[in-house]
This record gives structure tokens, sequence and C-alpha cells, in this order.
């Protein structure tokens, strides 16, 4: 019998503190029924991949709000690259503008949330996409 | 097998998805564990318990600071409790763990209790292995407890923190006594506020009250402001002299032996309940043993007894050469 | 709205009517409004229901208070008029802290602005006062508020974002170059380092021949609701609350016309609070600063007129004009009863507001412009003493410039059109708002009580007592948009398939580049040793007790850069981290 859970990291890279998202994101999945494990405030792109990797999860949420997502979005994927953990979904929250998002989806982003994005779409998205294990 | 040697390695992926494996109950786990396990038993294990939010955290975030400052690595094993609503959970220690972020001589996992009651995972005793034949010499182990429920953390912990903080009040006067029981260490946290002085004296006289024989460990109080990294080498110098102590009198020799003991006929009673009931199950001896109960021709305990003696009877004439 | 006869239904299985329109039970995404070709909008008519029913069972405000259908004198009875509500500019001063309010002086206008270099951040402030804004608003970008200096490695991609990059006195030098400093007020969002920036600000004056006596405008200086909620942060609440009481008491003595501290709700309310949570918790804030300045020695009436309020007005209406009037009383009560003020200036309350930026939304953008018009106001109708209007693409990315010249004219147009600054507090004496104000403020003592028992405001900040009351809010406001229960247009009632187009300021990779460039040089050129010797006098001034704003003073005069002097005092007072609250 397995016991599989998804796990979630939300994690806030960059130096703005607006975490009402992040939050608001990590109580949605925790009542979907995911484990999610949150990082705290400004975390460099190094400290994500890290926690990613000794968390195991199988999903990064990313919640930038300061505008800097095409900075340190590509390096924080990169990080997770060179540690071997490509298999991880990335997903950015934030404020993110349109014209932007065909970059950072090239950059490896799979699912991008703007501000207003609807909770039950984003766990549904998670769900639905998840890169490894039937969990 | 390959994520075994890794593992051994030192290989941190290894690590990460060998622990999920356990966590998640996966088939492949009991081999895994079978695999690390003459690789384990090197690691000085460290409990932190306390209240919620007395600092346990950021304590540990100290500590694994200071023994990094020696080159020991350090493993970190942090539990929070599941939602019983949701089966989900949001796992927060990491936040104040920021030191050993992205040090590569520390390893943080935050792990979920899933529907364990005693504020640990089920897993807890495999993930500590795991970290320990992956190589870390300090393993820290994080659980959130107000009574009876982090008693179990002394099974995993040779060493048990126990952090409480003044002002929290009546709540307590309700748990002292079962947290000093379990106390190697006891700290008092967040001595900058007011009313520390009075919680150590408070606890050192209940420590008096409850003294064992002459020879036996008596559980010093420390204060800390863990925010300011104050008073924390002195836990870490008092977590060394009670292992020195337990070494000295024999008692981690024979805590060892007990646990493993214990570990052992636990896993017996486990897998002989298993094997006996997929027997029941399998041969439509369980619906008919039911049946008889649940028309309460026959007791639960009989009904229980007959299907074992059946069972057992089946097994020995199978082993007949 | 639906034609459902029976008028008052749950949304839940069953209850899903099977008319298109605004149905409030039908999940957003169905709920678009039928393609108008040509831009055109599409209509919809309320109806009436037959026979008194109402359109929903709960009527609620966004903070979830629960709105009767009608207010009468039984709801005001316990109110006293002359005890409660006294006249403007009196005592308990719920009408307004001044006699004729708007008739003698409109509310300033006051657009927060500031992004990229000193020099583009120069050139919007100048754009704006020749349009008639009448005081400036500083925003400092991530790394200057949390004391990094743009050359350090967090700093990466977030230099001038969102706001101007201020890492040395050369900065602020060119900031407000060309600008009176003696003749403008300036407000400068800035908190944890809030005293080194406020030194940089009297040097500049100084270097422009203005003595720091001349000088007025206001530091938000409000560290209590960073760890609330703002979340810019540095030092644990000790020393953080003793650089703030050094203001006070420089501030006092040498900048007597300078508010050195903006104690705000604002962000408490962005972050998901309710209206009654932004009011008592930004109050119990204020109080703390009180407490802790008469603590420090001083005298309340020598610094408690220099404290001033910031709150956010959000779409709510009546609730929020509530919530300003019960500020007011609120506080003189408090000051007088509890600390024994006695100047009338330590009792009254002033504030500035700012729209909620929250309340924008990405979708249809321009109707944003509505949403701060109402917005503004509610904040206007409840006595405010500035305003900052949001421009309608703030939830997208910086505002475009004409998006801000459309926000500025929303308060002139407020101011010279509507009437509503010709009498004050028109909305007194109302059932509704009365009742409202009155309830605003029984919740926010209830709230005071809480956290007295949680030991004062900082255990409580400990204990993530706020965090957690104001993490519910925002997931419950959150699920209640979903499920419809809350409507916001172009989010989950009348929903169009394309977001339209807005014009988004961008800011060049460039401009880090170039303030990397400034900050190189003026480290290069500046005299080493005069900057070695005032950083050890920082850091021995932090080890004591004295003021620290001489030795600011002295270090960004020598060039220091706010990040080498916040360093320092990292090392000394140790950095916060906040509890783990959801
Ligand atoms: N004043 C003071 N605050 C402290 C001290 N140690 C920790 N804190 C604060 O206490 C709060 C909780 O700290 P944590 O380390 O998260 O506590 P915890 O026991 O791990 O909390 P949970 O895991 O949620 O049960 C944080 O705000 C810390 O900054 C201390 O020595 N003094
Ligand atoms: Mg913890």
């Amino acid at each position: 019998m397995s016991h599989a859970k998804v796990r979630v990291l939300v994690a806030k890279p960059g130096l703005d503190s607006h975490d009402r998202g992040a939050k608001v994101v990590a109580r949605a999945y925790r009542d979907a029924g995911l484990e999610v494990v949150y990082t705290g405030l400004h975390q460099t792109p190094e400290e994500i991949a890290e926690a990613a990797v000794q968390e195991d999860v199988d999903v990064a949420a990313l919640s930038i709000l300061s505008g800097a997502h095409l900075t340190l979005v590509p390096e924080v994927v990169n990080r997770l690259r060179a540690k071997g953990a490509d298999d991880v979904l990335i997903l950015v929250g934030g404020i993110i503008p349109d014209e932007d998002v065909p970059a950072l989806k090239e950059a490896g982003a799979a699912g991008v949330f703007g501000p207003g994005a609807n909770l039950d779409e984003i766990v549904e998205f998670t769900l639905a996409n998840l890169r490894r294990r039937g969990a | 097998m390959d994520l075994v040697d890794r593992l051994l390695d030192g290989d941190r992926r290894a690590l990460a998805r060998a622990i999920t494996l356990t966590e998640n109950e996966d088939p492949l786990a009991g081999d895994l564990a079978a695999a690390v396990f003459p690789h384990t038993g090197r690691a000085r294990t460290l409990g932190v318990t306390g209240p919620p939010g007395v600092g346990k955290s950021t304590v540990v975030d100290g500590l694994v600071h200071l023994e990094r400052a020696t080159g020991r690595r350090v493993g970190v094993v942090a539990v929070d409790p599941t939602s019983p609503f949701s089966g989900g959970a949001i796992l927060g220690d990491r936040i104040r763990m920021r030191r050993g972020a992205s040090d590569p001589g520390v390893f943080i996992r935050s792990l979920a209790t899933r529907g364990h009651l005693g504020g640990l995972s089920w897993h807890t005793g495999s993930v500590v292995r795991l970290l320990d034949a992956a190589g870390f010499d300090t393993i820290l182990i994080e659980t959130v407890g107000a009574g009876q429920a982090e008693v179990e953390i002394m099974r995993y912990a040779v060493t048990t923190i126990v952090i409480l903080v003044p002002g929290l009040g009546d709540e307590v006067q309700a748990i002292k006594a079962g947290i000093l029981e379990i106390a190697d260490i006891l700290v008092v946290n967040k001595a900058d506020r007011e009313g520390a002085d009075g919680l150590v004296r408070e606890l050192e006289a209940t420590l008096e009250l409850g003294a064992g024989s002459a020879a036996s460990w008596k559980p010093p109080v420390l204060k800390t402001v863990a925010t300011a990294d104050r008073g924390l080498d002195a836990v870490l110098a008092a977590a060394h002299d009670h292992y020195l102590y337990l070494e000295s009198s024999g008692s981690l020799q024979a805590r060892l032996e007990r646990e493993l003991n214990a570990e052992v006929r636990g896993l017996v009673r486990d897998l002989a309940g298993r094997a006996a009931l997929d027997w029941a199950r399998s041969a439509g001896a369980w619906d008919s043993a039911l049946s008889e109960v649940l028309a309460r021709r026959t007791d639960p305990r009989s009904a229980a007894a007959g299907l074992v003696t059946r069972f057992l009877g089946r097994v020995q004439r199978k082993s007949r050469p | 709205m639906s034609n459902n006869p029976e008028g008052n239904r749950r949304c839940g299985p069953g209850g899903r009517s099977a008319q298109g329109g605004s149905d409030p039970c039908r999940p957003p995404a169905a709920r678009k409004a039928p393609a108008t070709p040509g831009g055109g909008v599409h209509l919809e008519v309320p109806e009436h229901r037959p026979g008194g029913g109402e359109r929903r069972e709960r009527f609620i405000t966004i903070s979830d208070r629960e709105i009767r259908g009608l207010y009468g004198p039984e709801e005001i009875r316990d109110l006293d008029p002359h005890r409660d509500l006294g006249v403007p500019g009196d005592y308990p001063y719920t009408r307004g802290v001044h006699p004729t309010m708007y008739r003698g002086r409109l509310w300033t206008m006051r657009q927060f602005a500031g992004f990229g270099t000193a020099e583009q951040s120069n050139a919007r402030y100048k754009y704006l006062l020749s349009h008639g804004q009448t005081g400036l608003s500083v925003a400092f970008d991530f790394p200057t508020l949390l004391g990094y200096d743009s050359d350090h490695e967090r700093s990466r991609g977030e230099v001038g974002r969102l706001g101007v990059a201020i890492d040395t006195l050369a900065d602020m030098e060119v900031l407000f170059g060309g600008i009176p400093l003696d003749r403008v007020s300036t407000s400068m969002t800035i908190n944890a380092p809030a005293a080194v920036i406020w030194a940089m600000y009297i040097a500049v004056a100084e270097k422009q021949g203005v003595p720091s006596e001349a000088l007025t405008g206001t530091i938000q200086n409000d560290i209590l609701k960073e760890y609330i909620a703002q979340k810019t942060f540095i030092f644990p609440p000790g020393p953080s609350m003793r650089l703030i009481t050094d203001t006070f008491a420089y501030g006092s003595e040498r900048v007597p016309k300078w508010n050195t501290i903006s104690i705000s709700g604002y962000h408490i309310r962005e972050a998901g609070s309710t209206a009654a949570q932004e009011l008592a918790f930004t109050l119990a804030d204020g109080f703390e600063y009180v407490r802790a300045g008469i603590e420090a020695g001083l005298d309340v009436d020598a610094f408690a007129p220099r404290l001033s309020f910031f709150f956010n007005s959000h779409s709510d209406f009546f609730e929020e004009v509530a919530k300003f009037r019960a500020a007011r009383r609120i506080w003189a009560r408090g000051m007088r009863e509890r600390f024994g003020a006695k100047n009338p200036r330590s009792w009254m309350l002033r504030f500035h507001t700012q729209t909620a930026g929250v309340s924008l939304t990405a979708q249809q953008p321009e109707n944003n412009i509505v949403r701060t018009a109402y917005e503004a106001l509610a904040a206007v109708l409840g006595g405010t003493q500035s305003l900052h209007t949001n421009s309608m693409d703030e939830a997208l990315a910086l505002p475009g410039e004409k998006a801000v010249k459309i926000a500025l004219r929303t308060q002139q147009i407020l101011a010279e059109e509507t009437g509503v600054a010709n009498t004050v507090d028109p909305l007194a004496g109302s059932y509704f708002v009365e009742y409202l104000t009155s309830q605003m403020e029984q919740e926010a003592l209830a709230y005071f009580d809480r956290i007295e028992a949680l030991g004062g405001v900082v255990p409580a900040i400990e204990k993530g007592f706020f965090q957690r009351e104001i993490a519910d809010a925002a997931y419950r406001y959150q699920r209640q948009v979903q499920s419809g229960e809350l409507g916001v247009v172009g989010v989950n009632r009348y929903v169009e398939d394309e977001p339209s187009r807005v014009e988004l300021l961008r800011i060049s990779p460039e401009v880090e580049r170039r303030q990397l460039d400034r900050l190189r040089d003026v480290k290069a050129k500046r005299d080493q040793g005069r900057v070695r010797a005032a950083l050890e006098a920082v850091r021995s001034q932090a080890r004591g007790t004295g003021n620290m704003m001489p030795v600011f003073l002295e270090a960004v005069k020598a060039y220091a850069s706010l990040g080498e002097i916040i360093q320092v005092l990292r090392e000394e007072f140790g950095e916060y981290r906040e509890p783990a609250i959801f």
C-alpha cells in the first residue's frame, strides 16, 4: 500500500515581501490535501533549488510580485537543473504581465498565474501537470 | 540497488528520494531500510520538543550553526502536523532554519505527521536512519509537543531537549509533569523576556522534588535567547555531557538494546498480524468469522483466537518437510 | 440578476439558477458577459423581487460584516452626540480634526512615485509638481527597504524596480536636485532603515542651505506593521523600537515640523485584513509607540503631536467612512484618558489615505479608475488629510504617466466638481454611518483586550496573533470571491474573454548597471578614513543607549552607504525572522 502525497514547495524568491498570495495558495494546497513546504521570504534561487531537492517536492511554486521574475525564474530553473532536479514542476504566480508569459514558459515555467487567479484552478492545474509519480 | 549506493555516497537527491519512498510506504522501502541498516548507528541524535512557538526551530538553527562550526555534518528532521480535515499540511519550520539553507553539510527535511498522533511521523525512525547512513554526524529532530504525545521522541533521540518560555501560564502547569519526565535538558528560551529567572527557579524546584538516586542524570535548566544565539553553546555542551553520561554509565548500550528489542517485537506483532489477516481475507475465513460476531454468536476475542489458531495450523502444515 | 422568485436562497447544490446574467451561484468562469462586438457594453438591469423578497440571503461587506436592510433610531440609541461626536475640530474629533476641514484647506494630493534611478524619479517629481501636485512621496526599491546596497548579491534584478534605489547620499542629492526642500513636503515610505534615510534627507537639505527646523514631511518608520503584515523588517523588535524612539526624540528637538512616524494600516489591509482589523491593529501599534516613547523618557505631548497615520480606503464605501471616523474617536480617547496627554494636538488623529491596491483588477483595468474614485470619495468623506489615488494599471506593473495623471485628476474632480468639500462630515447623523462607526470602535476595543491578554503588541506579534487573524481573513475573502458570494467586476462578474492591454512602464536592466556604476564611483572617491571612523561610531553608539541620529548623520555625510551602515547594525542588533503563520 502506498501513501504518496504530492509535495509542493511554496517559495518567495527575491526581496519583495508581499506574501499574501503565497500564503493563500499554500492554504489552498493544504486544503486540497497536498503537503506544502513553505520557505519564508527573501530566498535566493540557490536556496530555493536546494530546498526543493532536500524536500523532494513534486512542485515548486514561486511567488514574485517585485517584477524581477525574468531574472529570478530562469535562475531557479538553472539551479534545479544543475542539481539534477529537472522533474520538478515549476509554477509562477504574482504580478506578471501577459507579454512576459512566453519568456517564462520558455525558461521552464509550466504555468503562470496572475493576480486574482482562481485557487481551485491553480490546484487543478498543479495536479494535472505533475511530472513525476502518479501520485 | 543504485539508490542505496548513491545515498551512501552522500548524494542529496538520492537521500531525499529515499526519504520520500519511506514516507510513502513504497514497496521499495523495506529493501531500502534493510540495505542501509548496516551503515547506521553512528549518528548522534538530539530531539527538540516543546509547545508551539517557543522557538524550537530557532534553537535548531542555532545548534546547526554551532555544530557546523566544529565541522560535523548535520541532518534535521522537522515534523509538523497534518491537517485532520484535508490530509494536507503546511510545513513551515524551514522559515527559521536559514543559516543551513545552502550549506552542503546540512540537510533539512520537513515531514508531516500523516495521521500519526504522537507529534512525530510514523517514519521518523526510518528517516533518521537514512540520514545516519548518508553520513550525517548529528541529527536534530524537531517536533511540536504539548503533553504526553512527545514522549515518543525519546525513542529516536538519545538526548531530548525540552523548550519552554516564560509567560506561557497555566498550560505549562498542566504539561509540566509529563514534560519533565522526558527532558534530559530543559531550556528556557526567550530569556530576553520577563519571567525567565522565575521559570528557571520553578523548574529547578520541580526537578528537585522528583529527583531520583544520586547517580542518575540531573537535567540542567538552561536559559537561551535563540534569536541572538545566546546560551546555545551551553545547550550543546550539556547534550555532550548527557551523551558521555549515558556512555559511561552503560545506559547508552542498554537503551539501544531496549529500543531495538522493542522495534523487533513491534514488527513481529505487526508482520504476524498482517500475515494472519491476509490469509483470513483470502481464504474467506474472515467473512464467516465476522458474520458470527455480528450475529453475536461468537465474541470478538474468540473469533480472533479461532482465526489465529487456524492460521497457525496452516503454517505448521505448510512447513512440514 | 436572476429571476428566482423565492429571492433568497443559498448558493450550493440545487441552488443554481438556469438564468444567465450575474447569478452569484455560478462559477466565475461560466459567467461571461455576452460577447459584444465593437467593444460595446452589455447592459443588465436588476429586477425587483415581487413581494419584497431579497436578492440574497446575506448581504455582507468585503470584510464579511453582515449588513441589515434598514437602520433607524434604535441602532444609535446609545449614541450621545455631544460625548461621542462633538463638533469638528474638538474632542473626540469624530467629525474631523479641523473646524472647517476642506473649506479651509483641501486635502494634500500626494501621489506615491519613484522608480529606477534617482534621475528618473527626480524627473517624475518635477512632472507631478508642475501638474499641481502639492507634496512628494518617495517609493524605494526593495534593496533599499531592506538595507542592502545595489551591489549586494540579494539585490540582483530588484534594483530600481519598485521604487528608487538609494545607496549613498549622492543618490539622495540627485533625487531632490532642483527641488527646494523648504517648500515641498516629502513623504518617504521607508521603515526598517528609516532613521538612516531620514539622516540623508536632512543632510541634503543642509547642503541646499535649508535648516532641519524648516523641513516638513513624513517618514513611515512604522516597524510594527512590518512584523504584522508588510514584512520588510531587518532587526528584532527591541532595537527597532529604539531606532524609532530615537527619531521621536531627535525630531522633537531638531526637526519639529516633521512627522516622525506614519502608523500604517494600509499594508495590514493589503495583506488581507478586514476593515475592523486594520483599524484595531493600527491603533494598537500607535498606542504601543506612545508607550515606548514615554518609556524612553519622552514627554507624551512633546512627540505625540507628530504622530500621523496612514490608512487604506477599500471598496466597501460605508464601512470605510465609519472606520476613519471611529479611528479619530478611539485615538482621542486613548491619548487623553489612557496616556494623560494634555495637548489637544496629541489627541488628534491625522491621516494619509491610499486607495486599495488590492481592489484593483488586472482584468478590464479601466474599471480601476472607477473603483479608485469611489474609494477616494470614502477617504474624503472620512476626513483624510492627504490622499493617494492608485493608477489603473497598478495591478499589473508600475504606473505609466497617463495613468498617473488620471489618478491625480480623479482627486481634482472630487475637490473641484462634486461639492463634497463644501461642508464638514456630511454623513454624520446617518443612522447607518453612526451605528457602523460605534460598531467599529467596539470591535477595535475588543481586539485591544485580546492583544493585552497576549502580553501586548510585541508578544502578540511573536505569537503570530495578528498574522493569523489576517491570514484567516485573506483566505476567507478569496474563498468568498471564488464562490461568487462577493462580486468583483471583470473577475467573477461580467467577465470578458480578452483582457484589455495597458501601457506598462518597464525598468530597463540598464538602471541596475548605472546604479552600480555610481555606487562604485562614490565608494572610490570618498574619504575612506572618515567612513571607517563613522561606521565605528555607529557600532559603538549601537552598543550603548545614546541617540543614533547624530552618528547616522555623520556616516551619511561621509558617504558611507546605507548597506554599510545597516550591516553594522545587523551585526549589533541581530536579524528578525518571522514566526511561521498561515
Ligand atoms: N524574544 C525572543 N523571541 C524568540 C526567541 N527565540 C525564538 N523567538 C521567536 O519566537 C517565534 C517562534 O519561533 P520558532 O523558532 O518558529 O518556534 P517553534 O517552536 O519552532 O514554532 P513551531 O514550529 O511553529 O511550533 C519567532 O518569532 C521567533 O523569532 C528568543 O530567544 N527571544
Ligand atoms: Mg518550528
